[in-house]
């Protein structure tokens, strides 16, 4: 979250891998029914062959309805989840199958910081025990716990005296600044931020994307932010990636995706949401979709977003779209693109980011 | 739009409640009216008092350990004054209420038309079953619930949230109310489901004429369906006006605030969001004078006294402001403070 105005092109990483690498996950949650004895009966597709990127130091937001998946994602990759197939890299070492004792290394490595505050502190536990138990699994002395307490308090813009209380004596967004210390303790280098400043006033909320952009400048972190809202992740992101259904629609550097939005379905959603000024808000033209997202047991055929879409076709019907790389890696999963040229759909190519069960009809326009 | 009607008179209510900490002033002297076939959108943070107002209006706060003061005149009558048994006839009747939480609102062991049904009967008690399952089919379709006839047979947990929410809609039109009070409607809702309610409710107030209190903390939301706003903070009205006065000429710093640490899908990221520093103040011990005191970065000493809520506009008579600042005073420091008058100051909290 640099103040620099995102470059289409980010120079490749120092070894040339990103830090973390999906490849075609998919997420399956069994559908059992039956009396004594459960059949297993469907499957709902939560995340369905997603593959994706994140470079070190960048910030990568998730978007989409509830019900689409992008939580499900972020779990699986902090492996609280397993996956059902693909693989999942971290630092080029393949965490997908890793058992406990080799996951231990990566789970300090990757953090997670959840929507509710107050339901992801322990109310019987001061904020110096909260904060202790990660320090003393970093096997920080005895001695040192204390101080480095303080300092994390410190570091998210608490009072170190805050130590000796409890989580109910804070308000949401102290609290959320604790879940934000407890995932600094043990010095990650990811941290998975789902919805984290959803559930908190909107005034609380800048003080929180405020801090959390402090702490990537000074810790150098990286950052997945899972939001519902586009104009926080707008705010946030370096690439945003849209999902809808358990499959990726569009992902790319987040000016483009708001300036230029390939997929009919990101601009559905930015149209949905209104703007905080009267005059601009009435003199926009806004397209909005009907209905409301198909059953993720049995998703709709072809492209997910075929019963909803005004641009939707014969060929959305039966063939599922490839995710198709632009220029400027701006990528989508559409038959019919919006906002790009002819020469650009010519040049475009197909991603090998694309789900393994795609077609491989290029977009037309 | 024909002469106004004013549906709602709010006049000075206070409502605390007593806790084993202490008196909770929850809602601090508010003044506001409500005029047939508006929206007034009451903003604010959690805790600054506007759900506990409007609830207040449909007797829901009453307990044995709160306390009223104040009036509201609806129809002639005072519903803070109110006896149970009258208010059982004008809640859910001529004054309706949509809820935050379309998943707890409706009673999960009964159908969905059944729901709608008793809704109406309880106040139209002549009205047959078979009329009034004619009019649930008729009012679900109104509200763009699709197939709307063998819906009624349905259950709430068989509806998604957009379509729950639809059916609270149409139970607060069943009896076709003169006001309509919605607790944050979309905020539990997926972006584009918003959308469909916001037009939903715009639908409503423009076909039936019925005037519509909007609670919500998304200033998005207001601008996109509301007449006048009224800011709330900390259990006080800090400024009231209309969209075009809160927006664009907005009086008082807390509102600045609220305006300036909005995230934009329409602009490009500038570096730090300007923040409100601090929090809300405890209405246990709220401060002296007035409650935004403590937060705002152009307090001087007159503000440990509460300033009235009154316009200090000469031009806009009807956009009152609860703030000692000069006018002028308050245009410039709108000017210097990158366009909103806040600095983006460190956020270390006590």
């Amino acid at each position: 979250m640099s103040n620099a105005a995102p470059t289409i092109e980010q120079p490749p990483p120092r070894d040339g891998s990103p830090l973390l690498d999906v490849e075609h996950v998919r997420v399956l949650f069994p559908v059992k029914s039956g009396t004594l004895i459960d059949r297993k009966v469907g499957a709902v597709h939560a995340v369905d062959d997603v593959s994706l990127q994140l470079r070190e130091g960048e910030t990568l937001g998730i978007v989409g309805e509830s019900g689409c998946g992008k939580t499900t994602l972020i779990r699986t990759i902090a492996r609280l989840i397993d996956a059902t197939s693909g693989a999942i890299h971290f630092r080029g070492q393949d965490i997908t199958k890793a058992g406990r004792r080799e996951l231990q290394p990566v789970r300090r490595e990757v953090q997670m910081v959840f929507q509710d505050p107050q339901a992801s502190l322990n109310p019987r536990k001061r904020v110096g025990q909260i904060l202790t138990t990660p320090l003393r699994l970093r096997k920080i002395p005895r001695d040192r716990l204390e101080s480095e307490s303080r300092q994390l308090l410190t570091r998210v813009g608490l009072h170190p005296e805050h130590l000796n209380r409890y989580p109910h004596e804070f308000s949401g967004g102290q609290r959320q600044r604790i879940g934000v210390a407890r995932a600094l303790a043990l010095d990650p280098r990811l941290i998975l931020l789902d919805e984290p400043v959803s559930a908190l006033d909107v005034s609380i909320q800048a003080q929180v994307i405020n801090l959390l952009d402090e702490l990537q400048d000074a810790l150098q972190l990286s950052y997945i932010f899972v939001a519902h809202d586009l104009s926080v992740v707008r705010h946030v992101s370096d690439r945003i990636a849209v999902m809808y259904l358990g499959k990726l629609m569009e992902i790319s550097p987040a000016e483009a995706l708001y300036t230029k939005p390939i997929h009919p379905y990101t601009s559905a959603l930015l149209a949905a949401i209104p703007i905080p000024d009267p005059h601009e808000n009435r003199s926009r033209t806004r397209p909005l979709v009907s209905g409301e997202p198909p059953n993720p047991i049995h998703p709709p055929s072809g492209c997910r977003f075929h019963t909803r879409c005004p641009r939707a076709t014969e060929v959305c019907r039966t063939v599922e779209p490839q995710l198709t790389e632009y220029s400027g890696g701006h990528l989508a999963a559409c038959h019919h693109p919006q906002h790009v040229s002819a020469q650009e759909i010519e040049r475009a190519t197909r991603s090998p980011a694309s789900p393994l069960t795609a077609g491989d009809q290029a977009p037309a326009g | 739009m024909t002469a106004p009607e004013t549906l709602l008179q709010v006049e000075d209510l206070r409502v605390s409640f007593a806790t084993e900490e202490g008196v909770v002033r929850a809602v601090d002297g508010i003044t506001f009216t409500v005029q047939a076939g508006e929206v007034l959108a009451i903003v604010g943070e959690s805790g600054s008092g506007k759900s506990v107002s409007v609830m207040t209006l449909m007797g829901l706060t009453r307990g044995q350990n709160a306390r009223f003061e104040g009036k509201a005149m609806f129809d002639g009558r005072d519903l803070i004054a109110a006896s149970d048994a009258e208010l059982r006839k004008v809640r859910g009747a001529a004054i309706a209420m949509v809820f935050q939480d379309p998943m707890s609102s409706l009673d999960p062991v009964y159908r969905i038309g059944a729901q709608i049904i008793e809704q109406i009967r309880v106040h139209e008690p002549k009205v047959s079953k078979a009329q009034a399952l004619d009019r649930a089919v008729d009012l679900m379709e109104r509200v763009g619930i699709p197939r709307a006839r063998d819906r009624v047979r349905s259950y709430p947990h068989e509806f998604s949230g957009g379509m729950r929410q639809r059916v609270m809609i149409a139970m607060a039109l069943a009896n076709s109310p003169k006001l309509l009070i919605a607790d944050e409607p979309t905020t539990a809702l997926a972006v584009p489901i918003q959308a469909q309610i916001l037009d939903e409710l715009r639908r409503l107030r423009d076909q039936t004429g019925a005037g519509i209190i909007l609670v919500t903390h998304d200033l998005g939301v207001v601008a996109d369906i509301a007449d006048r706003i009224a800011v709330m903070y900390a259990g006080r009205i800090v400024e009231q006006g209309t969209l075009e006065d809160l927006f664009y000429d907005p009086q008082h710093p807390y509102t600045w605030g609220l305006l300036g640490s909005i995230t934009r899908v329409d602009r490009n990221r500038a570096g730090k969001l300007p923040a409100i520093p601090g929090q809300p103040p405890s209405l246990l011990a709220p401060p002296e004078g007035c409650h935004f005191r403590p937060r705002c970065p152009h307090a001087f000493d007159r503000c440990t006294e509460l300033p009235e809520l009154v316009s200090r506009l000469p031009e806009a008579p009807e956009h009152p402001d609860r703030c000692w600042l000069e006018p002028e005073r308050k245009r410039t420091l709108r000017q210097v403070g990158d366009q909103i008058g806040l600095a983006t100051g460190e956020t270390v909290i006590s």
